[in-house]
């Protein structure tokens, strides 16, 4: 991997920038591996990478059906945060940001990481109630969390309406300062980057369409669209088509696939300085660096695996926009996507050995998967790697379902859905 | 939006629906009989099949009643909808398999 540098780009544009070159290979896929990874998403490539850096694996394969960071991981909001509930969760998301904060140093990539912070409006009593309840349950387990005033929100956040005579007024916000965004593709990339020069094959358009077992039930291979692959681990990192790739296991999971809806305004000059969520009114926003108001929609109602969903749903989000931000009003939407989320029963992940040999999986982070991509890519590697899981994803295994241990961040969510 | 058929009231716009999940799960009629595993996976394994799946819906702000649907997640495209305690329709042949 030739590094990214000042001098570099200097050189380069003397050079007027012919140098560059691709940034990984697109190599043969090889008929063995020690390792095969389903998903090239930000979670499969991360993965992929600290095998190679820190379990010492050198032959993997990151399979992804169409191209990489394509999926959830390039359809997301790009919000960073860590102020969950319970402590199992806390612990698992602060893992991630504490990542996140050294990222673009270590791929030596910028992910553009901007820890702009992340204010939650309280609406009603309960709300109040409720995050306050967070902001002490955060800072008990060290999570950074901070009760703030409509006044000081509004100080925070300029832009928001914080006028009594609002249906839903603002009553209060919880405030996470280390909380952000990041560049959703860069992640992606930056991470391929450095997979790829550790000896990652990174396979595009390579659909799985079976999994080999031997007689005892352990994984001994990999059917692809472009050929079989014999390994003995595979880590499944598909999001919502997981339930698809781990019934090629028969591996039942607590999942169901629904469309996420975002949407994009035009860009425009620099005018929001934050992230602002609220969970009553469902809306979620923030600014990108191109100018863009990125703005997150709830989920549709149904299963589906379409990428799609209906417009009311959009609408239903842009009503509470322009209610907490009225000079929103007049600006038009330039793009809306959906992407499909596996959702558990308590809106917890699953990072976790699976009852077949060999196979891991790491899926059921629902609509706030890309916040975990560093931590939730470490500690999958981890459990391939150790064939058991790391003291921080332990709690998050699929026998929590059999045991009645769910970490029920589901009524505790920061966006109802 | 969805165009959903309500057995009862006919075509309506999906904002006149809610949607009740996975259909045809029977609840267990001994439960205090049943293992750890087999309560869990009758409260939450469900197919979340890519394809025809068959799901109950609710008409709540119309006839409010509960009907099932068979439904192609794959396309969005609703295939059938018929009323609670009818039995699943068989689908024409060329057209995708039921569950």
């Amino acid at each position: 991997m030739r590094k990214f540098s000042a001098l570099r780009l200097l050189r380069e544009g003397l050079r007027r920038q012919r140098g560059w070159g691709a940034q990984w290979r697109s190599p043969k896929l090889q008929s063995d591996y020690e390792a095969v990874i389903i998903g090239g998403g930000g979670h499969g490539l991360g993965a992929a990478y600290y095998l190679a850096r820190e379990h010492g694996m050198r032959r993997i394969a990151v399979l992804e059906k169409g191209w990489i960071g394509g999926g959830n991981t390039g359809r997301n909001t790009t919000i960073i945060r860590s102020n969950y509930l319970y402590e199992q969760s806390a612990a698992l998301y602060d893992h991630s940001v504490k990542l996140w904060e050294h990222l673009s140093q270590v791929l030596n990539y910028n992910v553009m990481f901007s820890q702009r912070g992340v204010l939650m409006l309280a609406h009603t009593v309960h709300d109040v109630q409720s995050f306050k309840r967070h902001v002490h349950a955060n800072r008990a387990n060290g999570v950074d969390n901070e009760w703030l005033t409509p006044a000081q929100a509004k100080a925070f956040c300029p832009p928001l309406n914080i006028e009594a005579n609002m249906r839903y007024p603002v009553l209060g916000a919880a405030l996470q300062r280390r909380g952000g965004t990041a560049r959703h593709d860069a992640v992606a990339w930056g991470y391929a980057r450095a997979a790829d020069a550790l000896g990652v094959d990174i396979i595009q358009n390579c659909e799985v369409i079976g999994i080999g077992q031997d007689p005892t039930g352990a994984v001994s291979g990999v059917a692809t669209t472009r050929g079989n692959i014999s390994t003995r681990k595979i880590g499944v990192a598909a999001a919502g088509h997981t339930s698809v790739i781990m019934d090629m296991a028969g591996v039942r999971l607590p999942l169901e696939s629904y469309p996420l809806q975002a949407l994009v305004s035009e860009p425009v000059k620099p005018v929001f300085p934050c992230v602002v969520m609220s969970n009553t009114i469902h809306a979620y926003i923030s600014q990108s660096d191109k100018g863009e108001l990125v703005i997150g929609a709830g989920t549709d109602a149904y299963t589906s695996y379409t990428q799609r969903g209906g417009l009311h749903v959009n609408t239903h989000t842009l009503e509470a926009i322009c209610e907490l931000f009225p000079q929103f009003r007049r600006l038009r939407m330039l793009r809306n996507w959906g992407g499909i989320v596996d959702v558990t029963p308590d809106r917890s992940p699953i990072i976790a050995r699976t009852p077949v040999p060999g196979l891991y999986v790491n899926c059921g982070w629902g609509t706030g998967g890309f916040k975990a991509t560093p931590g939730a890519a470490h500690l999958f590697a981890w459990t391939i790697a150790r064939d058991e899981p790391h003291p921080i994803n332990a709690p998050f295994s699929i026998e929590r379902f059999r045991d009645g241990r769910l970490i029920d961040e589901a009524a505790a969510a920061a966006v109802a859905h | 939006m969805l165009l959903i058929h309500c057995p009862y009231c006919g075509e309506r716009p999906e904002i006149e629906f809610s949607y009740g999940g996975q259909a045809h799960l029977a609840r267990p009629a001994n439960p205090q009989e049943l293992s750890d595993q087999d309560w869990a996976d009758y409260l939450y394994m469900r197919r979340n099949r890519k394809g025809v799946h068959a799901e109950r819906w609710r008409h709540v702000h119309g006839c409010a009643r509960f009907f099932n649907a068979l439904r192609d997640t794959s396309s969005d495209q609703i295939l059938a909808t018929y009323r609670i305690g009818e039995p699943q329709p068989k689908l024409g042949a060329g057209g995708p398999a039921a569950p």
